[in-house]
């Protein structure tokens, strides 16, 4: 019984750093339709940063408030002067650019920090089963979570982001403006990927250490629904789970098969996702 | 019946699709408190002409005065800040919202939000208020019209441009929305420019029409002389 506790637990905290992933591409999507497949080099940026400033400062979360705030900028400079201008032409294209702005940032992360490992500091322990590590990364995606569900269901700005998103001729004509709600989305979303990165970064750092995770982020976005940020959550938890029970009962390099089998499965039973809704819609 | 300055000012404005010439040339005036209709044959340019006053399509040519104040190469979101509120074809209600916050996010452009608009809309349209919670994917087609119109007036604009209201609605249900049109304007000083290819119905409650056709102002005068006269009826109006 205590295995299976210390299962689910373990489950739960790579759970919410899915979750935090997958939610961080539900919102891009949502909003424009893309998958942003730079955002494991936007929280590797970020990562980085706060591994330079936590250095120079000596103070992890001043280091921490950096990445975050690496995040927002990133994600907001990206959908403006990049992403924006492409997205005109083709949704293709866009797509393929978030492809190109990955590698560059990784080759650019190599370049600046080197592409040996490095030591990350944390600010608690991450040794144990269910370490304060774990917790608190459980604590900080739940409280993201939440801000962000209040922000959409219950502020002027979330109304507005989601009229963007969902109808932004409509949008246009109420007077918002629709390409400052996309960069405030981007922003918002990165701002999570780069939370998600701290928290799935330690205790070692290199340009590709964000690859796998972010497979499973992915995942967890598709499973849950691509549009439905309640799926997103629910994904990675499931995901996180999952693996966890997994490689706990039948061996740790099984843990990747359970992913696959639970995409499988999910997307059998329900080709859109668990929480997505009907595609069609009417005008 | 109207006033005298007019409120609403077009000269000579064209706009393209392409190398199609979707409005050529076309003056028009609307004084403030008018019901103005404009009408004609599908393709005649009349939701170009209602799109490109806000900004959805742009001016090749031409001036557009509200007011005074040259709005012709406004932005979209700029438009509803000068008092004019679009409804689109089909209403633009956004089906994933509730329907309370379709009419909030009609007054959003000015921070606060607006009590008594929204008392006064969900006057105008009462079965809006029992479902103010729901999303507004679950109305009816007269219920959805009613939102989009009242999501427009949430907005307090001095002109309200309506494309086509009366699309997909039963005859009974687009009097009803006509006849409210007319209310509305008698209570408020809301003037209103209605496109329509319902003629018979627009200019029974307008007060002045304009027929479109390939892009220009065919005929213009006061709605019950275009409903008189014969000739017109048949060559431009069709019934």
């Amino acid at each position: 019984m205590t295995h299976f506790i210390n299962l689910t637990l373990n489950g739960l905290a790579s759970g919410a750093v899915y979750a935090a992933l997958a939610l961080s591409l539900v919102i891009i999507f949502q909003a424009t339709r893309l998958v942003n497949f730079a955002l494991p080099a936007f929280a590797l940026l970020a990562v980085y940063v706060a591994h330079t400033v936590t250095q120079l400062t000596g103070a992890y979360w001043i280091g921490f408030a950096s990445a975050l705030g690496t995040g927002l900028l990133v994600g907001a400079v990206s959908e403006r002067f990049i992403v924006r201008p492409i997205a005109r032409t083709s949704q293709l294209n866009a797509i393929i650019v978030t492809l190109g702005l990955l590698l560059v940032i990784q080759g650019t992360v190599g370049m600046i920090w080197g592409n040996e490992q490095h030591g990350f500091q944390y600010a608690f322990s991450y040794v144990g089963r269910f370490s304060p590590a774990s917790v608190f990364a459980v604590a900080a995606v739940a409280v993201v979570a939440l801000l962000l569900f209040l922000l959409y269901r219950f502020t002027p700005l979330g109304l507005r982001m989601r009229a963007a998103a969902h109808h932004p001729e409509a949008a246009r004509l109420s007077g918002v403006r629709v390409g400052l709600m996309l960069t405030i989305g981007w922003a918002i979303a990165s701002f999570i990927g780069a939370l998600a990165g701290m928290l799935a970064g330690p205790p070692f750092i290199s340009p590709n250490v964000f690859d796998v995770v972010f497979v499973f982020g992915i995942t967890s976005a598709v499973i849950g629904g691509l549009d439905n940020p309640f799926g997103a959550v629910l994904g990675g938890m499931l995901i996180g789970l999952g693996m966890s029970y997994v490689s706990g009962y039948f061996g740790s390099e099984l843990a990747t098969l359970a992913a696959l089998v639970i995409v499988v499965i999910v997307l059998s039973v329900r080709p859109d996702g668990i929480l997505s809704r009907p595609t069609a819609r009417k005008v | 019946m109207s006033g005298t300055e007019p409120l609403l000012e077009i000269e000579g404005l064209s706009a393209h699709y392409g190398a199609v010439r979707a409005l050529d040339n076309v003056t028009l005036s609307v004084p403030e408190r008018q019901l103005c209709a404009i009408l004609g044959a599908n393709g005649a340019g009349k939701s170009t002409l209602l799109r490109t006053l806000t900004g959805l399509h742009p001016a090749a040519s031409g001036k557009v005065k509200l007011g005074g104040k040259d709005i012709t190469r406004l932005p979209t979101e700029r438009a509803v800040t000068h008092g004019l509120a679009h409804v689109p074809e089909g209403g633009g209600v956004i089906v994933e919202l509730t329907v309370e916050e379709n009419l909030r996010l009609g007054g959003i452009w000015r921070g606060r939000h607006d009590h008594k608009a929204m008392t006064e809309v969900l006057e105008f349209f009462p079965p809006l208020v029992e479902r103010l919670d729901k999303p507004a994917g679950t109305l009816s087609g007269g219920e959805r019209q009613m939102l989009a119109i009242g999501r427009a007036l949430m907005a307090r604009p001095r002109v309200l441009l309506l494309d086509e209201p009366s699309l997909g609605l039963a005859p009974l249900i687009t009097e009803q929305i006509f006849t409210l049109l007319r209310d509305l304007r008698d209570r408020t000083e809301l003037t209103v420019v209605l496109v329509e290819q319902n003629a018979a119905g627009a200019l029974a409650v307008t007060d002045h029409g304009y027929v479109l056709g390939q892009g220009r102002v065919a005929i213009e005068g006061p709605s019950a002389d275009l409903l008189a006269d014969d000739r017109t009826r048949h060559a431009y109006l069709g019934f």
